[in-house]
């Protein structure tokens, strides 16, 4: 019984990581930038989750607000932040970013406060049984939920439209792409609104299920969806999403097995590295 | 006169560090998020060397030691593992070695080791160990351009597989980079740990390992006396920037970020430029 709990309480944890581990794996296939204040996009939907729920007391339209907000947000990154930088070595703009992630955690101190906010009336705590003797809330379905729509459509738009013809047309080869009459730079506006719209959700989604949200809890994330998309093979979506479910897998098991040896975060890492060390590629290297 | 030889000794710790992590990611460019991990195992080899008696001078050595050894077995990834994934390897070492310090009681866990001995001759002396160290680094450094180990470190750095062709023995210099630098760090470690006199597993995390990279990145990559002078301002910045207690963490993201966005190539990149345009407005018309 043991078993399949922690394998569903991981699954579950690893349908946040992808949420917000696809926006970092979209952005490093089109820039190939560590792109760390990602995790300050997750943090501000978090924020954005709470403060509408509690004003208007409808958590669908708080989580489309913190959606479309946050995305908007996020193309303001790559403009302002990320595009001026492209041509500098990577590492340039892996610095930069940390540099970001570190102010805009002080900036979230300091406007809402060092102790961090609560639902007043949290939505969708009923329990239910899934499985015998398995209980989950509607919180927690809900994210394997949004986990599976928002993937689902990404998959769709990639696969059978225009705008994702030209998306990985682009992410293949820029200059090419270009000389074909793609407006790249259209490309990476939108891939960077997708990307932090569902790091926003992922952030609203994480406030429901701790009911709390902090200016720190973007750190935690930050380095796992950095290890997640290294796991998946760096800009490898499809690699990205096993990644993201073995891992809040090994870490349900792990904490409880070996936890007295190693925290959470060294078991993931501790993972990461053997997987590395055995596939330096990654789980799903693309070629 | 106390508090200038604490900022002092917290300068020429940084200025160490930095310049240990300098001959990995500046000299042989490779990178490495999980510095602050060597500079804790020096900590903490020294730490508990001194609490048993042994003086601190001498307690560097096996710290030197300890944090070189584990280095190797990092230094032996970055054989696997290149670029983005070598960084993301190196960063999960950081989060290793905490969680791994965490869960040990001999280590004190999550309070740490506390009552750590002074240096011999109190403040003053550990200034001078401090010192001594950091200018033997230095020289190590400078010799390490000059000599033929300097010139393959920076094949490497540009080009591995092109220095493979050329006959360079890239696994035995990358090693070799990891090894004196990750020593390096472990001597900053034990310092820090009798600067400090109190070490837990939250002093060598991975803002640590970002803010020491930062440093490096800041100063102009491979270049020691930006290196040394971005660590030595950085370092203490916290300090002057009290005057703004709630701002300066904000302060510290937004510099690092407008460094990189103004000038990416550090303080080192700034300086040529400027030297370079001095020389052009020099020319006669």
């Amino acid at each position: 019984m043991l078993f399949l709990d922690l394998t569903v309480q991981g699954l579950v944890q690893g349908a946040i990581y992808a949420l917000i581990a696809l926006g970092l794996t979209l952005v490093y296939g089109l820039l190939r930038i560590l792109h760390v204040a990602h995790a300050a996009l997750f943090t501000l939907g978090a924020y954005l989750g709470v403060i509408v729920t509690n004003q208007t007391g409808s958590f669908a339209l708080a989580l489309a607000v913190a959606m479309v907000v946050v995305g908007v947000i996020g193309v303001g990154v790559y403009r302002f932040a990320y595009k001026p930088l492209l041509d500098q070595p990577p590492l340039v703009a892996l610095i930069a970013s940390i540099g970001l992630f570190i102010a805009s955690e002080e900036i979230f101190r300091l406007v809402f406060g060092p102790y961090g906010l609560s639902f007043t009336d949290p939505p969708l705590q009923t329990q239910v049984e899934i499985l015998p003797g398995i209980f989950l809330s509607h919180a927690r379905l809900m994210v394997v939920g949004i986990a599976v729509v928002f993937l689902g459509l990404l998959g769709w738009l990639s696969a059978s439209t225009r705008t994702g013809i030209a998306w990985r047309a682009t992410v293949a080869d820029p200059d090419m792409a270009r000389s074909f009459g793609i407006d790249v730079e259209r490309v990476r506006y939108l891939n960077f609104f997708i990307g932090s719209a569902l790091a926003a959700a992922a952030g609203v989604m994480v406030a429901l299920l701790n009911n709390l949200v902090e200016p720190t809890m973007g750190a935690v994330p930050a380095y796992k969806a950095l290890a997640i998309i290294v796991l998946g093979g760096l800009g490898s979506v499809r690699g990205t999403l096993v990644a993201s479910l073995a891992l809040g897998v090994i870490e349900a098991f792990g904490t409880i097995y070996i936890g007295h040896l190693l925290d959470r975060d060294a078991i993931a890492f501790a993972f990461l590295i053997i997987v590395l060390m055995v596939r330096p590629q990654g789980i799903l290297a693309r070629g | 006169m106390a508090y200038e030889i604490v900022l002092l000794t917290t300068m020429s710790i940084a200025i160490l560090f930095a310049l240990s992590l300098n001959v990995i990611t500046g000299f042989c460019g490779q990178v490495s998020l999980g510095h602050a991990a060597f500079f804790g195992i020096g900590a903490y080899t020294a730490a508990l060397l001194t609490k048993a008696g042994v003086p601190l001078a001498l307690a560097l050595l096996p710290a030197a030691a300890m944090a070189g050894a584990v280095g190797l077995l990092v230094g032996m990834a970055s054989l696997r593992v290149r670029h983005d994934f070598l960084a993301i390897t190196t960063m999960g070492v950081t989060f290793l070695f905490v969680g791994f310090v965490r869960k040990q009681d001999a280590l004190g866990g999550e309070v740490g080791i506390s009552g750590i001995p002074q240096a011999a001759f109190g403040r003053p002396g550990l200034l001078l160990l401090a010192i001594v160290c950091t200018v033997l680094f230095v020289l190590v450094a400078l010799h390490i351009r000059r000599s033929w180990m300097g010139f393959a470190f920076d094949s490497i750095a540009d080009d591995e597989d092109t220095a493979r062709i050329l006959g360079i023995d890239v696994k035995r210099f990358k090693l070799w980079a990891f090894v004196i630098g990750t020593a390096g760090a472990g001597v900053a470690g034990g310092l820090y740990a009798h600067h400090i006199r109190f070490i837990g597993p939250d002093s060598f995390g991975f803002v640590e390992s970002v803010t020491v990279l930062a440093m490096v990145i800041i100063g102009g990559i491979g270049s020691i006396w930006g290196v040394a002078l971005a660590a030595g301002l950085l370092s203490v910045m916290p300090l002057w920037f009290q005057f703004v207690d709630d701002y300066k963490l904000l302060l510290y993201g937004l510099l690092i970020f407008a460094a990189m966005r103004f000038a990416p190539d550090g303080i080192a990149g700034l300086a040529r430029r400027i030297a370079a345009r001095i020389a052009l407005w020099r020319l006669p018309r």
